[in-house]
C-alpha cells in the first residue's frame, strides 16, 4: 500500500437538520458501518444510522436485582443463620426493618451497573481512536456536525463513496487515516 | 410595597426565555469554557477562596485537637449527646439534596430551566454531602474505628446492628454520595471533551482529555448516554427521598417527645428541599453576577426557584403547625410538655428565631413578583432560610433533648468554640472544594446548553 490504510470518509454538516437527512440517505444508499459525531444529542440520529436498542436498561435492570437480593441476604443471614440474637421472642427474619437497606443497595448497584455498562458498551475509556485525526473533528464537541462511513463497510469505495458523501450537502469530505 | 400598592402582575411571561436570545452553539460553547480555559483567575476568586481556605486550615485545627483529646472538647454532654454534629450533619445533608432534586427530578419532569443550573448544583451536593460525612464520623469518637459501621466478616463473627436506622444511615449517606458523584461525573463527560478540544496548553489537554476518557460525540454514544442518563435520574430521585426519610428515622424511631412523630419524614424531606433550594440561589446569584452569566442564569431561573422555595416553605410551615397540634390535641403529655418548652422555655429565643426566618420572612415576602425578581432582596432570603432551617435542626436536637422524661437528667446545652470552629471549618471546606470547581469545571452544562438552543430554535423555526 502506498498511502496510509483508510479508516473511513468523514464529512461535516453545518446544522443537524442537513446531518440527518444525510443520515438518512446515507443508510437508505446500503452503507451500514456509519457514526454521526455531534455536539449534543440529537434526536432521531441514532435510529437514522441504524441504531436502534441499548441494553443499558436491561444492565441497569440486573444490577438493580443483584442489589437488592444482596441487600437483604446481607442482613438476613447474619440475623437468621451467622448470628442470630433472640431479643424479647422477636422474629429473627424482621424483614420490614431490613427494607430501608435493601432499597439503598438496590439503587447503589443499578446506578454503578448503568453507568459503567454504560461507558463499557461505549467502549470508554479509548485512548486512541481514528476519528480524531479528521480535520477539524474539535468541532464536533463545539457546534459541527460530521457523518462517518467506515472503510469496513462491504459498500465502501474510496471514490464512489466520496462522490456520494460530497452529494450529500456537505460542507468538506475528507479522509480518515488509521 | 411602592406607591403602586399590592402590585403582583407579572413583569415575566410564560414565554420569557430561559436562555437569553442570539446565542448559537458555538457562542455558548465559547462562553462557558472561556471561564475556565482562558480567563484569568479573578481578584475575587482569590479573595473567596483566602477565606475558604483559612477556614478549612480551622476545620483541619478543629478535627487535629479532637483527635487527641476526644469529644469532650465539644459541648456535648449527658442528656445532650448528640449537639452540634448532628445539627450540622442534618443541615448540609439537606442542602445537598436540592442539586440531586433539579438534576433528577427536574430532567424527568421536562424542565428546560434546569440545564443552566444543574452542574453546579450537583457539585453543591457532592460537597454538602462531603461536609456532612464528616460529622457522624468524628461524632462517634474514634473515627478511625468508622468500619465497624460496615458489614465485614470479623473474627468475633458479630454484625452490625441492621434493625438501627443509624446503620441504615451509612448505607443511605454512602450510597448518595456515590450516586451524586456518578451522576455529576457522567453528566461532566461531553463537557471534558469540550475542554479538551479547547484547550491550549498541552497539561490541559492532557488532563482534560484523560478525564473525557476519548469521548467523540458518537451518535450511538450519545444515545446509551441518554438512556443511562435518564436511568440515573430515575434512580437518583426515590434515592434523595429515601435518604433523608433515613435521617429522619434517626430521630423519630427514638421514643424522645419532639421527636417520635410520623410526620418528620415527609417534612424533613420538604425541609431539605427548602434549605438546598436556598443555597443554590445563594450559589447562583454571585456566580451570574462575577462570571457575566445573566444569559444563562436569568430572572425566570431565579424567580422559579424562589417559586419552589415558596411552596417547599409552605410545606414546612404546615409540618409545624401538625406537629404543634398534634402535641396539643394528644392531651397533656410529655409531648405537651415538651411544645411548651420549645415555645416557653430556655430555648424559646432559638424557636421563635426559627419561625421568623422559615416561615414570617420567607412565606411574607416570596409571594410578591417583584420580591421574588429582586436580585438583592432573593439573596438575603435564601441566607435567612438557610439560618432558619440550621435553627430547626436545633431547636429538634436539643430542645428535645435537654428535657425528656426523668427532671433528675435535665440538662443545658452550650456549644463550645469546638463547636463553632467544626462548623465554619465544614463551610471553609464546602467553599474551597465549590470554588475550585468553578475554576477548573465548567459551572454550567454546556451540552445541555447547545441541546437548549437547538429546541430553542426548532420551537420558532
Amino acid at each position: 500500500m502506498k498511502r496510509h490504510p483508510l479508516y473511513g470518509l468523514m464529512a461535516e454538516f453545518e446544522s443537524t437538520d442537513n446531518l440527518i437527512s444525510a443520515a438518512h440517505r446515507t443508510y437508505a444508499e446500503g452503507y451500514r458501518q456509519i457514526d454521526a459525531f455531534t455536539p449534543f444529542p440529537v434526536e432521531g440520529l441514532a435510529e437514522a444510522i441504524g441504531f436502534h436498542k441499548t441494553r443499558v436498561p436491561l444492565i441497569c435492570l440486573i444490577g438493580g436485582l443483584i442489589g437488592c437480593s444482596g441487600g437483604f441476604f446481607l442482613q438476613w443471614w447474619p440475623n437468621v443463620i451467622g448470628y442470630p440474637l433472640n431479643v424479647g421472642g422477636k422474629p429473627y427474619n424482621s424483614w420490614p426493618a431490613f427494607i430501608p437497606i435493601t432499597f439503598e443497595l438496590t439503587i447503589l448497584c443499578a446506578g454503578l451497573a448503568t453507568v459503567f455498562g454504560m461507558l463499557a458498551l461505549n467502549g470508554l475509556p479509548t485512548p486512541y481512536h481514528p476519528v480524531f485525526n479528521a480535520p477539524r473533528f474539535e468541532l464536533a464537541t463545539r457546534n459541527k456536525f460530521f457523518l462517518c462511513i467506515k472503510a469496513r463497510d462491504a459498500k465502501f469505495d474510496a471514490q464512489k463513496t466520496r462522490e456520494f458523501l460530497q452529494s450529500l450537502n456537505a460542507r468538506e469530505v475528507s479522509d480518515i487515516e488509521v | 410595597m411602592g406607591s403602586d400598592g399590592l402590585d403582583n402582575t407579572p413583569a415575566l411571561n410564560p414565554s420569557t426565555p430561559v436562555l437569553a436570545p442570539g446565542h448559537n452553539y458555538a457562542s455558548i460553547t465559547d462562553k462557558i469554557s472561556s471561564i475556565v480555559l482562558l480567563q484569568r483567575t479573578r481578584r475575587g476568586w482569590w479573595l473567596g477562596f483566602a477565606i475558604a481556605f483559612s477556614l478549612l486550615m480551622v476545620l483541619q485545627l478543629a478535627i487535629g485537637y479532637l483527635l487527641m483529646v476526644g469529644v469532650g472538647i465539644w459541648g456535648i454532654n449527658i442528656p445532650i449527646g448528640w449537639g452540634f454534629a448532628i445539627v450540622n450533619f442534618v443541615w448540609w445533608i439537606g442542602i445537598g439534596h436540592a442539586g440531586t432534586l433539579i438534576s433528577a427530578f427536574l430532567l424527568l419532569m421536562r424542565q428546560a430551566w434546569r440545564q443552566s443550573i444543574n452542574r453546579f448544583a450537583e457539585a453543591m451536593t457532592l460537597f454538602a454531602v462531603a461536609s456532612a460525612g464528616l460529622f457522624p464520623l468524628l461524632h462517634m469518637g474514634r473515627p478511625w474505628l468508622f468500619f465497624w459501621l460496615t458489614p465485614y466478616p470479623d473474627t468475633m463473627g458479630t454484625w452490625p446492628q441492621f434493625r438501627s436506622p443509624l446503620v441504615w444511615d451509612v448505607f443511605a449517606v454512602s450510597t448518595y454520595g456515590t450516586i451524586s458523584l456518578l451522576f455529576w461525573f457522567v453528566g461532566l463527560i461531553p463537557d471534558l471533551a469540550t475542554l479538551r478540544d479547547r484547550a491550549k496548553d498541552r497539561v490541559s489537554r492532557i488532563i482534560y482529555g484523560f478525564l473525557a476518557m476519548g469521548w467523540r460525540g458518537s451518535a450511538m454514544h450519545w444515545h446509551r448516554y441518554e438512556m443511562a442518563y435518564l436511568l440515573l435520574a430515575g434512580l437518583a430521585t426515590p434515592l434523595v427521598v429515601s435518604v433523608h426519610t433515613v435521617v429522619s428515622f434517626d430521630f423519630t424511631l427514638a421514643v424522645v417527645p419532639g421527636w417520635h412523630s410520623t410526620i418528620f419524614p415527609p417534612y424533613f424531606v420538604a425541609g431539605a428541599i427548602y434549605s438546598g433550594f436556598a443555597m443554590v440561589v445563594t450559589l447562583a446569584i454571585p456566580l451570574r453576577k462575577f462570571y457575566g452569566l445573566e444569559d444563562f442564569l436569568t430572572l425566570r431561573h431565579l424567580d422559579n426557584m424562589a417559586k419552589i422555595l415558596l411552596a417547599t416553605g409552605c410545606i414546612v410551615a404546615y409540618g409545624y403547625m401538625m406537629e404543634t397540634f398534634m402535641a396539643f390535641y394528644g392531651g397533656p403529655s410529655y409531648d405537651h410538655y415538651m411544645m411548651m418548652n420549645r415555645m416557653t422555655g430556655r430555648y424559646a429565643p432559638v424557636y421563635w428565631t426559627l419561625i421568623l426566618c422559615n416561615i414570617a420572612i420567607p412565606l411574607g415576602t416570596l409571594w410578591f413578583a417583584k420580591i421574588r425578581r429582586n436580585v438583592g432582596a432573593l439573596f438575603v432570603i435564601s441566607l435567612i432560610i438557610q439560618t432558619g432551617m440550621w435553627l430547626e435542626r436545633f431547636v429538634i436536637v436539643v430542645t428535645s433533648l435537654h428535657r425528656d422524661f426523668l427532671p433528675s437528667s435535665w440538662g443545658m446545652y452550650y456549644p463550645t468554640r469546638w463547636d463553632w470552629a467544626t462548623y465554619l471549618g465544614t463551610i471553609g471546606l464546602f467553599f474551597t472544594l465549590f470554588l475550585l470547581f468553578i475554576r477548573f469545571l465548567p459551572m454550567i452544562s454546556i451540552f445541555e446548553m447547545r441541546g437548549l438552543a437547538h429546541e430553542l430554535k426548532e420551537k420558532e423555526g
